[in-house]
């Protein structure tokens, strides 16, 4: 009888008090060996090298360029007068774009297009950077963020005009027609010492 | 009488924490997925610039940093920015040993995307810039990536 009873006891429960701490454990492992950060940037791309010897001189009409400079006091001038970074947007935007086909500002070409048939592009103006071995980078960095945010603002518009969405929204076969619309074209140079 | 006072001897049942550690886990599991692994110890201090047209940083796996700053430490105040691959600080002319390494760590497909992030403090002059980029071009690291906060 005693036997009989022992057996038919029930099985205790697995004690699982100390998971909790053990995953609190793991948990505290992890917030402090990995990082939160997610990298965010801004992407560029850079020329292939050059023989410096034979750099090639390209000629490029004055209406074209858009000469940007900064000096070793981050001072910023376009074309050879000061400005701040707000107006770099604003300049940038309308130099690239032109939209009335101003003789003093790029010139355009006739291209055929996906998605858009024949249109006018923008494909000859160059914006030629110009930094100072002491310039700070903060500055830099400020003056390139000004030329993208241009640039998405009119790939934006264009977006918008045509397909009805932003540009963040397109597909890639919409993003690389407007991209030949408005091509990025930057040309930096070397660092004044 | 007798029941009543009995009633006032029961004991207040243990709070059950049976799905604590579930509770926990979901928390673990959260932050496993959204972080990833440090994987250098920084040894120069800097504070990227901040910007408004960022874009996130696709396949960590292709991704180079390049870090640059003042040293930590001693000469902290006075250092000149310092260059840092890897885990320790190096010069200019490293970095194509650098890239050579990175890229034989990648499998083909990433070498093929692969892209190089700049972290740079606000204040480091354009020159030293202009040289890691020089080297940069120099071993074909074409991509680039100026790290940066948002605004």
């Amino acid at each position: 009888m005693l036997l009989n009873n022992r057996t038919r006891r029930k099985m205790p429960g697995l004690n699982t008090t100390s998971t909790a701490d053990i995953s609190f454990m793991l948990l505290i492992f992890f917030l402090v060996t990995s990082s939160m950060d997610t990298d965010k940037g801004l992407p560029r791309q850079l020329p292939p090298p050059q023989d410096e010897q034979h750099e090639q001189e390209l000629t490029v009409k004055e209406r074209n360029v858009l000469e940007l400079r900064l000096d070793d006091h981050n001072q910023l001038t376009i074309g050879g007068e000061a400005a701040s970074f707000d107006q770099l947007e604003q300049r940038v935007e309308t130099f690239v774009a032109n939209t009335a086909n101003d003789a003093a500002l790029p010139e355009k070409s006739t291209r055929e297009v996906n998605y858009f048939g024949q249109c006018q592009v923008s494909d000859r103006h160059v914006i030629s950077i110009q930094v100072d071995r002491h310039t700070s980078y903060d500055a830099y960095f400020q003056m390139q963020n000004a030329i993208v945010a241009a640039y998405n603002r009119l790939r934006n518009q264009l977006a918008q005009q045509h397909f009805g969405h932003s540009y963040a929204q397109c597909s890639a076969d919409e993003r690389e027609a407007i991209n030949m619309v408005y091509p990025q074209r930057i040309s930096e140079q070397q660092p004044t010492p | 009488m007798q029941r009543m006072i009995r009633r006032r001897d029961h004991e207040v049942p243990a709070l059950n924490t049976s799905s604590l550690p579930d509770l926990i886990f979901t928390v673990l599991f959260f932050f496993m997925i959204v972080t990833h692994m440090r994987d250098v110890e920084l040894k120069v201090r800097y504070e990227v610039p901040q910007g408004t047209e960022l874009q996130k940083l696709g396949h960590k796996s292709a991704v180079s940093y390049i870090y640059v700053g003042r040293a930590q430490g001693a000469a902290a105040a006075t250092g000149d920015m310092q260059i840092q691959l890897n885990d320790k600080l190096s010069t200019v002319d490293d970095i194509k040993h650098y890239l050579e390494q990175e890229r034989a760590r990648m499998t083909t497909e990433d070498q093929a995307r692969m892209t190089v992030s700049i972290k740079a403090d606000g204040n480091t002059p354009m020159g030293q810039i202009a040289d890691i980029k020089h080297a940069l071009q120099q071993s074909f690291a074409l991509k680039i990536n100026y790290s940066a906060t948002e605004k």
